[in-house]
């Protein structure tokens, strides 16, 4: 159960944090904090917080290019290049996010461990 | 152990985050970049946005209204004409403030801040042509004026509100792939952007090549070679209109044959960085006689580079002293090409030479001093420092001369074999207010209003049009313009004697112009603006054909209506090809050609001279002669080391009409004297080999063959172009649409009591990529058609076209 509550608490965390601060990288900190203070093993912290990001940035980034008519995404799918195709930047946008969200998520919970020591 | 994986998980989260934070070579900062909350996707607008916001400020006089129709074009109602400049400010940056600052950062040559180091090149030719010094003498100008002053001021604080009110994640998506920030606005910006327009239209240098050639051609054959009157040339004034006396008569110095026509040039053609040669553009109006409705119709096409975000934003002003519509400058106050409620105007480039170059001998490296009339002068130096991306800034001190700036020298050599000192002498360095003959124009009601306003207008000169309600036409080819001898600043001239300098200006009224003529039309595209007996000589970089098809055509037409007008912008009548082809099939010996030669033959010879978009006769046309010109002209050029250069193809078909034997037909390494037949037989045999080619690619039809392209303003960025278009025209033709240049807004006005107005623009009003309005017109643009302008009166506010309002509300 606790890695749904961490998946859940840093996507809406940092889907707040976004709003509120002007640097892209918020939702770093608080992966760390949810891997800090919500006790999992370091592949499951890692697991929440790589899955809250990769749906807070592909949930946000499907809405965006639904309302939008790929009319952006393709152009910057063609550009990047990942052949025109809006689905293959969308999960390249949530892979880039839930990875960086993980790896935080992971460092968190390996400091928490270290200080238990 | 544990504290070794927390040390090592905390490096990666950090190098991680510090890798996607940053752009790496071609990849852009992917973190920063595609954060959906931040980064690109927070520039793909929905489809179904809502551009409806109320603003409340206190910098404003009262209240200020912006309606939007469902193409997305702003009018702006305010009772005060400063709020409404405040307003257009904000409105030009919030739809287009990457493009303003961009294009203005490239006029004041500072790109390398954007780019890096390979924009230093560019940037210190800007400088050392005197863009900023250019600039700053106009800006001094319109802040000594106190119309354009508060004007001016008020469009500047109305960006900046604009720019405040911006987050990163609002950032125009161009500032996020290049990875920078805007700067404020400044009056200055926009003054930059006037002179980059002087450079466009009147920046052509060809005194440089020109002198180059003169190493292997003496003046008298680059005379023959660069004619300045066409035998063809019907002028912009009725040819044999009689002219008065000239009001000044500037007299050539006594050296010309030995320090000027006569020396032989030792310097190597330049690679300048020549604007386009097809920046021109057609005009007309037809006077009430000629029209079925009985009043007025004026057309203007502005070709110009094609680009998105486009160079027009389109927009209508309303304020207690003016209602106008039209298409303006984004970093510009006014509305540049339109109609008000009494009289419409345009423009057409007057392509007159206004840029000549001057020999310096300087006294010593520093550059600090010059021979001038038998003493040292001292010279101005102006240090330029460029400040480039990642690297140390860069210095570059310029000298300036009685002439101006000294743009070659060995720091910045035209020619590195052969480093010369080139002070160039232009009218856009001359103090002026451009700004207030548009504040006048704007405002203008009858003739002489207009006549008024544009006597504000010194550079670069170009051919006004103007059609009244009251029934009035007229065209004024106005501008500053030099009353030279004849020959003077054909080719380089030298910089240390005062008789060589400008010695006046062709005074205003003695401007080419023509006023309600008996024809019942005025019009210009381009062409030499009067016939032979004009009293002055006045060199420049003249089109032909398309002028010479506009009169034709004119002069036929009676009960115009604007659909008729529509036909004639849409024209791809090739009076070019109609004069030049039946010479070269009169010249081919059908004897010497194979199978797939004569089928080419064939293909052009049933050609109806339409460069239609599917027509494959232009494409074998375009590639005969341009091979044909190459056999004529590349033995006697290569001898004169020059790359480029060539007269132009008017010229070699004029020649050649007048007289096939021709001397320069034959091939000077050869020893025998080829013929006219040989020399079109040849070409067209060369020809075949790369249409060949252009078959088995498919790119026969014209627009295959043309692919014209809308590029992004950063050329390089392919997908927010629109390539291929399936259009037709050309160059020397009324839809002079080419590659990536053409027709860049398209008017008709016609001025029936209640105003009858079509436009359309290879563009759309938002400059946003991810927006639907980026490229909406697009499409009726290239199938020739135009949209019905909504001239909005104060009544429509509550009109079902209006979309979206932003209100604008003083505290």
């Amino acid at each position: 159960m606790k890695i749904i509550t961490a998946t859940l608490l840093t996507f809406i965390l940092s889907f707040i944090a976004g709003i509120y601060i002007e640097f892209w990288w918020s939702f770093v900190i608080i992966s760390f904090l949810v891997g800090l203070f919500i006790h999992q093993k370091p592949f499951k912290a890692f697991l929440s917080g790589f899955l809250g990001l990769f749906l807070l940035w592909g949930v946000l980034s499907f809405w965006i290019d639904w309302k939008n008519n790929s009319i952006l995404s393709t152009k910057i799918a063609t550009l990047l290049p990942l052949s025109g195709s809006p689905i293959l930047l969308i999960i390249v946008t949530a892979f880039v996010g839930g990875l960086l969200s993980g790896t935080s998520a992971l460092n968190g919970s390996l400091l928490r461990k270290s200080n238990k020591d | 152990m544990k504290i070794l994986s927390f040390l090592l998980t905390s490096i990666v989260t950090i190098g991680l985050t510090y890798f996607l934070n940053n752009s790496w070579g071609k990849i852009p900062a992917l973190g920063k970049f595609l954060s959906p909350q931040h980064g690109v996707w927070q520039n793909a607008e929905p489809v179904d946005q809502d551009f409806s916001e109320n603003i409340k400020l206190s910098d404003l006089q009262g209240k200020a209204n912006v309606y939007f129709d469902d193409r997305l074009v702003p009018h702006i109602f305010a009772a005060d004409d400063r709020d409404a400049n405040f307003v257009q400010g904000y409105i030009h940056a919030k739809f287009r403030l990457w493009q303003m600052e961009f294009q203005t950062h490239a006029a004041a040559g500072r790109v390398s801040e954007i780019i890096g180091e390979k924009g230093v090149e560019f940037d210190r030719g800007k400088r050392r042509l005197g863009m900023v010094f250019a600039a700053e003498n106009l800006l001094n100008e319109l802040e000594s004026n106190s119309i354009t002053k508060i004007n001016l001021d008020q469009y500047t604080a109305g960006v900046n509100y604009y720019i405040a009110s911006l987050t990163k994640a609002q950032l125009p998506l161009e500032y996020k792939l290049l990875g920078y920030q805007p700067e404020k606005w400044t009056n200055l910006k926009t003054a930059l952007f006037m002179k980059q327009m002087a450079d466009v239209l009147s920046g052509f240098v060809e005194d440089l090549p020109m002198t180059a050639a003169k190493g292997f051609f003496n003046d008298e054959q680059l005379k023959l070679l660069f004619p300045q009157v066409p035998d063809s040339l019907l002028a912009i004034v009725l040819n044999g209109t009689p002219f008065s006396k000239p009001g000044i008569t500037p007299i050539p110095p006594t050296s010309i044959d030995s320090l000027y026509l006569n020396p032989k040039s030792t310097s190597q053609p330049v690679d300048v960085n020549l604007p386009h040669p097809a920046n021109g553009s057609n005009n007309w109006a037809v006077a009430g006689s000629k029209t079925k409705s009985g009043a007025p119709i004026l057309a203007n096409d502005p070709h110009l580079e094609l680009s998105l975000p486009s160079i027009w934003y389109e927009m209508q002003i309303t304020t207690s002293t003016m209602n106008a519509y039209g298409v303006s400058f984004p970093g510009v106050p006014g509305i540049i090409i339109g109609f008000n409620d009494s009289i419409a105007f345009g423009f057409t480039n007057s392509q007159r030479d206004v840029k000549d170059f001057y020999e310096i001998k300087f006294k010593e490296d520093k550059r600090e001093q010059y021979w001038f009339n038998n003493e040292w002068k001292d010279a101005t130096l102006r240090i330029e420092k460029i400040n480039i991306k990642g690297k140390q800034s860069f210095l570059d001190t310029v000298s300036y001369t009685v002439f101006g700036p000294v743009m070659y020298d060995a720091r910045f050599p035209a020619d590195s074999a052969n480093v010369k000192n080139l002070a160039v002498r232009w009218a856009a360095h001359d103090p002026s207010n451009e700004f207030l003959m548009w504040y006048e124009l704007n405002r203008a009601k009858n003739y002489d209003d207009y006549y008024k306003a544009i006597q504000h207008f010194t550079c670069p000169a170009q051919n006004m049009i103007f059609a009244s309600k009251k029934g009035d036409i007229a065209i004024w080819q106005q501008g500053r313009l030099p009353a030279l001898w004849e020959r003077q600043g054909i080719y380089v001239m030298p910089g240390w004697d005062s008789t060589y300098m400008w010695q006046g200006y062709i005074p205003q009224e003695e401007n080419p112009h023509s006023v309600n003529p008996e024809r019942g039309y005025v019009s210009s595209a381009n062409q030499r603006p009067v016939d032979k007996t004009y009293p002055y000589f006045i060199p420049g970089n003249y089109d032909l054909y398309r002028g010479n098809l506009i009169n034709k055509i004119l002069d036929t037409m009676q009960n115009i209506t604007p659909e008729n007008m529509m036909q004639l912008h849409n024209e791809n009548y090739n009076l070019f090809a109609a004069t030049a082809l039946p010479l070269l099939l009169k010249n081919t010996d059908e004897s010497k050609l194979n199978e797939s030669e004569k089928q080419f033959l064939t293909i052009v010879k049933a050609w109806n001279f339409k460069n239609n978009y599917d027509e494959i006769g232009p494409t074998v046309f375009k590639i005969w002669f341009d091979s044909l010109e190459a056999l004529v002209w590349n033995d006697e050029f290569s001898k004169a080391n020059s790359k480029k250069f060539r007269p132009g193809e008017k010229t070699l078909i004029e020649a050649l009409l007048k007289d096939s034997s021709f001397s320069f037909v034959d091939n000077i390494n050869t020893e025998r004297i080829e013929n006219l037949q040989e020399l079109v037989t040849d070409a067209l045999q060369k020809s075949t080999t790369k249409l060949q080619e252009l078959e088995k690619e498919e790119k026969l039809p014209w627009s295959k063959f043309q692919n014209t392209t809308v590029y992004h303003l950063l050329k390089t960025i392919l997908p927010f172009a629109r390539a291929g278009l399936q259009v037709g025209g050309g160059q020397h033709i009324i839809n002079a649409t080419q590659h990536s240049h053409g027709p860049s807004w398209k008017m008709i006005v016609h001025l029936t009591s209640e105003t009858e107005a079509y436009g359309v623009y290879p563009g759309g009003q938002s400059g946003n990529p991810g927006s639907k309005f980026y490229d909406s017109f697009v499409n009726q643009w290239t199938a020739g058609l135009y949209y019905k302008l909504w001239f909005m009166h104060e009544k429509d506010i509550t009109s079902s076209e209006i979309k979206w309002t932003i209100s604008f509300d003083k505290i």
